[in-house]
């Protein structure tokens, strides 16, 4: 079975059957598609809410509004139809606590808000999530049911 | 606005300068705060891709600490000061073994140890860069993450990320022979940060 590594600010979908898995998901947020009816998956690891607010956006897979729109796209290419299409989250995690309050901190949760403006926009549902937190994530996605491995830190192994 | 793509090899060599200046401070800090003799390699500057970067300290799963300190003023960035997570519990033991012997366990104590060790070190590399480029900078307090490297790596590499598509790390490791303890002292300024650097050391027009 094909199994593909994707890195922060990378974007990978594949046909069934395979394995999609981003390991270290911190305060970037991992969204998992999967079209229940040709078992197509997805996965996009990205770092930032909005491409429009970077001064640096030509990579596309870094920004949650371009990379999972982009995403989507390479699955519709595969096969995969939209309306059979569920997403799931993971990740957008506060790693350190920094006291001052600087905005950098909220960013694992405005990752998360963003993903799901984006999915709420694009028509897809949110059937699962695991978000927020102070940990680290690693996750694994199965073509064959869809489901979404998390492992962490100390924090258990979760099926979603 | 300066490109980490675009850095000739003599800029480069500037910053790996600024990483050793800053290290050489920091291993003496090191040095004098164990007792112990520590020695360090010379620092290396590289650039990553993202996708590249979660696997820079191994694999993205090792789980590490990680001390992270915001620096701003005329410089501005992080620091981070990551060590494997049995290296740590090594430094600890070495450092309160007289006071109060180490539990094997990351209590409220042990925790501020290592901030201690992270704010030592940072404020050693920093005034050793402010006096050689004499640029102002301030150091923020240390916080700490016990974490996968990966996740740990992602929050400076989210501030890179608006305004860059690579990272840049100014890289130095400290040994401590006799126990091996290796930590990896990341340099992460601001790619704005990097024009008044190079300004400061009269190496970029």
């Amino acid at each position: 079975m094909v199994k593909v590594k994707v890195g922060m600010a990378d974007l990978c979908a594949l046909a069934h059957p395979g394995i999609l898995t981003t390991l270290g998901l911190g305060s970037c947020v991992g969204v998992a598609l999967y079209d229940v009816k040709t078992k197509i998956i997805g996965l996009s690891h990205f770092m930032l809410p909005s491409s429009s607010q970077s001064k640096s956006n030509s990579n596309i897979a870094k920004f949650a509004d371009t990379a999972i729109v982009k995403l989507l796209d390479d699955m519709i290419k595969l096969g995969a139809s939209r309306e059979t299409i569920q997403a799931k989250l993971a990740g957008g995690a506060q790693m350190f606590s920094f006291t001052n309050g600087s905005d950098i901190m909220r960013i694992g949760e405005r990752n998360v808000i963003s993903a799901r403006q984006v999915l709420k926009e694009l028509g897809i549902d949110i059937v699962a999530e695991d978000v927020g937190g102070n940990y680290g994530r690693t996750i694994e996605l199965y073509s064959l049911t869809g489901k979404l491995l998390v492992k962490t830190i100390g924090h258990g192994v979760k099926e979603i | 606005m300066l490109n980490f793509e675009n850095l000739t090899s003599f800029q480069i060599d500037v910053l790996r300068e600024i990483g050793n200046i800053g290290s050489g401070n920091a291993a003496t800090s090191f040095s004098k705060m164990l007792g112990k003799r520590i020695e360090m390699n010379i620092p290396e500057v590289k650039i990553f891709d993202f996708k590249d970067l979660s696997e820079i300290l191994g694999e993205a799963e090792t789980v590490v600490v990680g001390l992270l300190l915001s620096i701003t003023g005329d410089v501005q960035g992080f620091i981070l000061f990551i060590l494997e997570y049995e290296q740590a519990k090594l430094l600890v033991e070495m450092l309160l073994s007289e006071l109060s012997p180490f539990t094997g366990e990351f209590g409220e104590l042990e925790i501020s140890v290592l901030k201690e060790v992270g704010n030592i070190l940072s404020a050693s590399y920093i005034s050793a860069l402010s006096t050689l480029t004499n640029l102002r900078i301030v150091q923020g307090v240390p916080e700490i993450a016990i974490d996968m490297a990966g996740a740990i790596l992602s929050v400076p590499a989210i501030e890179l990320g608006k305004v860059s598509d690579t990272v840049l790390f100014i890289e130095t490791q400290f040994m401590q022979d006799e126990n091996t303890i290796t930590g990896n002292f990341f340099l992460v300024p601001d790619l704005e940060t990097y024009d008044n650097l190079l300004h400061a050391l009269g190496v970029l027009d």
